[in-house]
This record gives C-alpha cells, structure tokens and sequence, in this order.
C-alpha cells in the first residue's frame, strides 16, 4: 500500500478504486437504500443496507445519516429502529415528514430504493441499562416513539417485558407510528401495557396525568422521548417531586437561542479538540469568543474570504453576522470568523 | 515598510479617491449582491461540474503514465507527456486552486474540501492556504503587505525601492518560470519574514519539515517510481517525460499567474490607502488590482479561470465556474461608476509583464497607463446577406 501510495500522491490508491467503482471505495461509510417502508400516512422506515459489514449498536442509539440534495450533502440524526442484529444485515431508521423540512421529505417522499446515503457515528447515551429495571415506564410523543419502539423490541427479544407501561401521545389513533405492533405487544405480554392519549379529542398530556395512569411513577425507571416543551415540563415535575436520576431522557431538537431573530441570541461554544468553553455575546464570533477564552485557534483574514478558519460543526447553529443568516448543521464546516453562536454550539476545532 | 517608499497618492484621476463614500458602499453592495444571487443559486449542476471535471483529471493522468510506460516509443512520448502536462494544468489550476480556496466547500463533500485537499505541486495546502488565500487575497496589490508583488525577489511595481538585487531579475524571471512550483512553495515560508528575523522558529520549523515531506513524495513520484515503472530501458525517457510535463505546467502556470496582477492596466496600492477601509472600498481595491485575459472557454478552464482574475479576486470562494457568467454583471457595475474593467488579449497582458520586469530592473521607472472607464462596445448588426431590387441591395428573406 505504502508503494501504491508512491505513485498516487497527493492522492490515495483509493481514489483511483473508486474512480473504477465507487463501490470499491473505503474511504467512507456509505449505504444503499433496500426499500422504503411507510409506517403512517406521515412516517417511513427507511432500510438500508450498509456497504460494510454493521458493528452494532444499542436500541435506543441514534445513527448520523448523510445524503446528498441538490449537490449539497445534509447530515441528520435519527433513531436506529432496526434490530441490531438483523439477519440480512440491514438497519433502518424512521422518519417522520416535516413539510417544511429538508431531509425528512426527502426520506419519505422523494428517495427510491438504490440510492446512496452516507453513514456517519453511532451515537447516543438513551439506552436500556444492562441489567434491566424490573418496572420501566416510557413516555413518548409523536416520532420521539423511534428510540422507545427500539427498546421496547430489545426487552421482547430478551424476554424482559415483565412490567412495562407506556404512555405514548398523538394526535389520532392512526397517526400512532408502529400503532399496529404496539397494539399487538399490548394484547399479547401480560407485563407491556400500552396507554395513548390521543390529543386530538384530549387535552395535553400533564405531569400530573400521571398519577392517574401509573400511581407508582415515581418508583419506575422512565424513559422519555417527545417534543421539548413535553420534556421541559415533565423534566421539571420529576426533579420536584420524584428522583432525577430515574428519568432517562432523549432530545431531539437543538435548544437554540429565542433571541432577538434578526440579530441572533449570542450563544456558548465548545471547543472539542482544544477543550476550551467560550461565551460569545450577540454578534460576537465563535473565532473571537474562542480567543478571548483562551483558545488557540486558525485564523486568517478574518473577513470570511480565506476560510483558513474553518471547523466543523459537531452540534448546534450558527449565524452568519455579516448577512444575518442562520445556518448549520452536524457535519458542516463553518468559517468562525464570520459566524456567531445561536445558543449551544460544539465544533471540532 | 521593507522595500517599499512611502507613497501618497493624491491623483484625483484615481478610481479609489474619486469616488463619494456613499459611492463606494453602493458598489460594496451591488457587488453584494452579486455574490449572494450565486449563492443561492449554486446546486447539483455546479457538484457535477467539479465532480466530472476531477474524473476527466484522473483518468488522463492514469492513462497518461500508463501509456509513459512505453515511452522509449516516441509516438508514446509524446502521447504521455501531452497528455500528463494537460492532467497536471487542470489538477492545478481548475482544480487544486479552487478547491483550496472554499470555492466547493458548500458541497459540504469532505473529500472535496479546502480543508482536506492536496494538490499536485510542490507546495503544501496548508503553507499556500496561508500565503495565497489569506495574505495576497486580503491585502491584494498592497506593496509591502501582498508579496506576491513580485514575490519578495523581483520589483514588478515602481513602488518597490530599487535594490542592486533586482538588476538579476531578468534571469531569475526565466528561472522562475521554469521552477515556477518551487519557487511558489518556498515564498510560502515567507521569506522576508526570515531574512528580518520576525518568522517565529518554531512555525518555520514545522514548514520546512512539511515542504521537505510534500518535496519528497513529490520527487519520489514522478522522478523515481513512475520512471522504474517503465522498466530499465524506459527509465530515462520517461523521467524525461515527467520533467517536461512538470516543465510545461510551471510556464504555463506562471504566465498565466502573473497575467493577473502585473499587466500595466492593474493598480497598486499604498499601506495607508487600504488602511481602515471598508466592505467597497474593498472590494474596489480587488477590482482595480487585478486584470483579466480575454480568451476561449478552452483557454479559462485551462488557466482555471485566473483568466477572469477580476471575478476570482471579488469572489474568491465562488466556484470559478460561475465566472463566466458574472461577468457581465461586473462590467455593468464599472460601466455605472466610470470604472476600469481590466482586461487584454493573453499575447499583449504577457509581453506587458515581461516589458514591466526588465525595465524596473534598473532604477526609477513610472506607474504605466491605466485603463479608461469601462464603456460597453456597441452592438454592431451582424450585415446579413442581401438581394437586388430596382432600388439596390435589400435584406434577403427568410
């Protein structure tokens, strides 16, 4: 290989492989879609069979899935709801269209079986205990059932459906994503009991609901995937009344700053390779609330021409503070110079 | 200021001193907006372009070291090395250079990035990003900030103070040609940097250790194991061919290169003049600085699209295929401001070059002409063919 290298730098003997197939091509992780599965008038899983044999993940992890629209490649995270160890190799994820979305269309509406999709990390700390709780209460909300139906054919599989409640919110009876096997679990194990709670003809689902449907919440290992505001407040109920440490939690959409829209919130970075934490103030750049922080960072001519300083972003957005725009998502790479924080961020710089 | 007298321009002819403050944003802003419409706009038709143009590069470099192989066959000689020094052109210019300027990097493709590429050429990414992108494309034209005026060995601008030095540089010019990739890649360390003592070591250090492993692979590849690939009997004549091909791209890369910034028309600049100035004025500043080569399509992808040097410099991260197209929008903004759009057949922006650098070889010389105003050239009506009538010649029909 250190021969073939020889005469292909500055390239790669690879990019010659894949100039022949790009199937030969190991330089990055890609996948086939096999088929698209819907599950409700809203949601598909997507099934795709990895181009390189699968090392596993735990139900309730998320994979990072890359595609390419319009010759820009997007990356999101969605929940795996594949069975880790599925015979034919496949693995899939299920996605719920979001109209004004970018990826999600794309998933349910627009992909055909054979395209490419980019697989990126495994990630993602929701996930069952090794040794399992003997009562477990999940709660769930509209597509936040991905991780919850993983789990939930993990304690299947491993005979652990012992008692189990879950609570699961959405709008219609029909909208209820995996509805028709979360129904049959429910009629078949004595210890799984499936409760909806249909918003459509019923308020909100509370705190305090729960009292009413699972009096011993308190004492249950919970699981919990759903919207923020679902979260925030249930979060919330838990540290007042209950143990913290009980409720385990998953958040799918960036907390992003509810600042001013028009000139940013101003937002806090993390450094992930020089380990350095900066506050960067509306309008200031990641580049110069890294430095102030103490960060040694690339830069060049700081006016967004040269992009020497360039990061990818692990997490988060950003704003552009000459144009305003706000952009950004996992994967991208990002000139610091000209762009500030919006809420959160993490990048690899 | 090494090297440079203090000049204080007070021609009131100057573009940049003419124009009103409120001009000068409004141009900023034109040229804004210019920038954005692209950006928006870019898509899978710009992604297939690099995309296929980085296959065609690949495939006719592999093809052309393989037919190399026979190069003790003349025909094949030829084939190869014609064939190798087109590859290596296009791997630059079109290529390499683009790349490592951002210009794809909204494709979000980490194997299509600025930040991951390597090129071609004796310079690493890393060295180049810094001395090109961020030095000569921030201070463009700014004597005594942008070496690439005359890159610290030559005096290409009546500015520079003349040095003894300079009554070299009409041999060290043909030499630069020749080994235009090394002598590139040793500016990039920055070498009046060195010579005044203000280079951090350490940094220096780390370069040359980087130069002296991109060096290496590079002389390995094409100096030792493409010519062993050809056999004991094929290894002189293709080691040939590799230093011709190497030879072919370093002229042609350097005469394209300094068509862009040297030719008479384009405009220098004083520290104090670029000082403190804003988004326009910067932009102005790009405009003026930089000149452009009138050719064929075949011609500006062959110079990567340096040939539209005035568009490259305003938008240095803009894919250079959008050049082309941008262009007309640029000369309608120096038609509105009665500003110079710089430009001139390859032959005359050459030989301009090569007149400037033997003259300011010797001691004083003045700043050359500059161009007028850009006015649009009237549309001529192409005559169609025409037939007789008693009245004389009218207009044929259909």
């Amino acid at each position: 290989m250190h021969a073939a290298r020889a005469i292909t730098t500055p390239l790669v003997p690879d990019d010659y492989l894949g100039l022949m197939n790009p199937a030969w091509s190991a330089r990055e992780l890609t996948g086939t879609i096999e088929r698209i599965k819907p599950e409700t008038e809203q949601a598909s899983t997507v099934v795709v069979r990895p181009n390189f044999p699968w090392p596993g993940h735990r139900p309730g992890q998320y994979l990072r899935i890359g595609a390419e629209l319009n010759g820009i490649r997007h990356w999101r995270a969605y929940s795996l709801t594949s069975d880790p160890d599925h015979p034919d190799g496949l693995v899939s994820i299920t996605v719920k269209h979001v109209e004004a979305g970018l990826m999600s269309p794309w998933f349910t509406r627009k992909v055909e079986p054979g395209a490419t999709v980019f697989l990126g990390e495994v990630e993602g700390e929701f996930r069952l205990p090794d040794r399992l709780p003997d009562r477990s209460l999940f709660i769930s909300a509209g597509s936040g059932v991905t991780p919850i139906w993983s789990m939930l054919r993990d304690l299947e599989r491993r005979g652990g459906l012992d008692d189990a409640l879950h609570v699961h919110c959405a709008r219609e009876p029909d909208q209820v994503i995996f509805g028709a096997d979360l129904r049959r679990m429910n009629s078949t194990y004595e210890g799984y009991t499936f409760h909806e709670h249909h918003t459509g003809k019923l308020p909100r689902i509370v705190p305090q609901n729960l009292d009413e449907i699972c009096p011993d919440w308190r004492d249950r290992h919970t699981f919990m995937s759903g919207p923020r505001e679902l979260m925030d407040v249930m979060e919330a109920h838990w540290k007042a009344e209950a143990d913290r440490d009980l409720l385990f939690t998953e958040r799918f959409q960036p907390i992003i700053g509810r600042g001013d829209a028009d000139v940013g919130s101003g937002g806090t970075v993390s450094f992930r390779v020089t380990d350095v934490e900066a506050t960067c103030d509306v309008g200031v750049s990641i580049l110069v609330g890294g430095e102030q922080a103490g960060a040694l960072l690339p830069f060049g001519c700081r006016l967004g021409i040269c992009h020497t300083c360039v990061g990818r972003l692990h997490s988060g957005q950003v704003r552009d503070v000459r144009t305003g725009e706000l952009h950004g998502e996992q994967g991208q790479t990002v000139r610091t110079c000209v762009n500030a924080p919006e809420g959160h961020v993490e990048i690899e710089l | 200021m090494p090297g440079a007298e203090t000049f204080t321009s007070s021609d009131p002819s100057h573009p940049l001193h003419r124009l009103t403050p409120a001009q000068i944003e409004e141009i900023g802003e034109a040229f804004q907006v210019i920038g954005d419409e692209v950006r928006t706009d870019l898509g899978e038709h710009d992604a297939d372009y690099i995309r296929s143009l980085i296959q065609f590069h690949r495939r006719l470099g592999a093809l052309s070291r393989i037919v190399l192989m026979a190069s003790r066959y003349p025909p094949a000689w030829v084939l190869g090395t014609t064939g190798l020094s087109v590859a290596k052109i296009l791997e630059n210019m079109e290529i390499g250079h683009n790349i490592l300027h951002g210009q794809w990097d909204w494709m979000n493709d980490p194997n299509i990035h600025s930040s991951t590429w390597d090129w071609d050429t004796a310079s690493t990414s890393a060295a180049w990003k810094h001395s090109h992108n961020y030095l000569h494309h921030t201070y463009t034209n700014v004597v005594g900030k942008d070496k690439d005026v005359g890159y610290e060995i030559m005096r290409v601008d009546p500015k520079q103070r003349w040095e003894p030095r300079f009554l070299a540089q009409p041999v060290i010019n043909v030499f630069l040609m020749l080994f235009f990739e090394w002598g590139v890649a040793v500016h990039d360390m920055d070498i009046e940097g060195i010579k005044a003592g203000t280079k951090d070591m350490k940094q220096l250090r780390r370069e040359l250790k980087e130069f002296g492993q991109k060096a290496g692979r590079q002389i390995l590849k094409d100096y030792i194991a493409f010519p062993a690939l050809s056999g004991r009997k094929g290894f002189k004549r293709t080691l040939q061919a590799n230093i011709t091909a190497n030879l072919i791209r370093n002229v042609w890369s350097n005469a394209i290169i300094f068509c862009g910034h040297f030719p008479d028309q384009a405009y220098t600049f004083t520290e104090e003049e670029a000082a403190d100035e804003s988004r326009g004025a910067w932009y102005i500043r790009q405009l003026l600085g930089a000149a452009n080569i009138e050719g064929s399509d075949t011609f500006h992808l062959m110079s990567g699209n340096l040939s539209y040097q005035v568009e490259h410099h305003l938008f240095p991260d803009m894919p250079s295929s959008r050049y082309k197209e941008i262009a007309p929008q640029v000369k309608a903004i120096c038609e509105r401001y009665e500003l110079p759009y710089n430009t001139g057949p390859f032959g005359q922006q050459w030989l301009m070059v090569q007149r400037t650098i033997l003259r300011l070889a010797f001691p004083g010389g003045a700043p050359r002409p500059k161009a007028p105003p850009y006015v649009e050239p009237p549309a001529y009506e192409t005559p169609g063919p025409v037939v007789s009538s008693s009245a004389g010649p009218i207009p044929a029909f259909p």
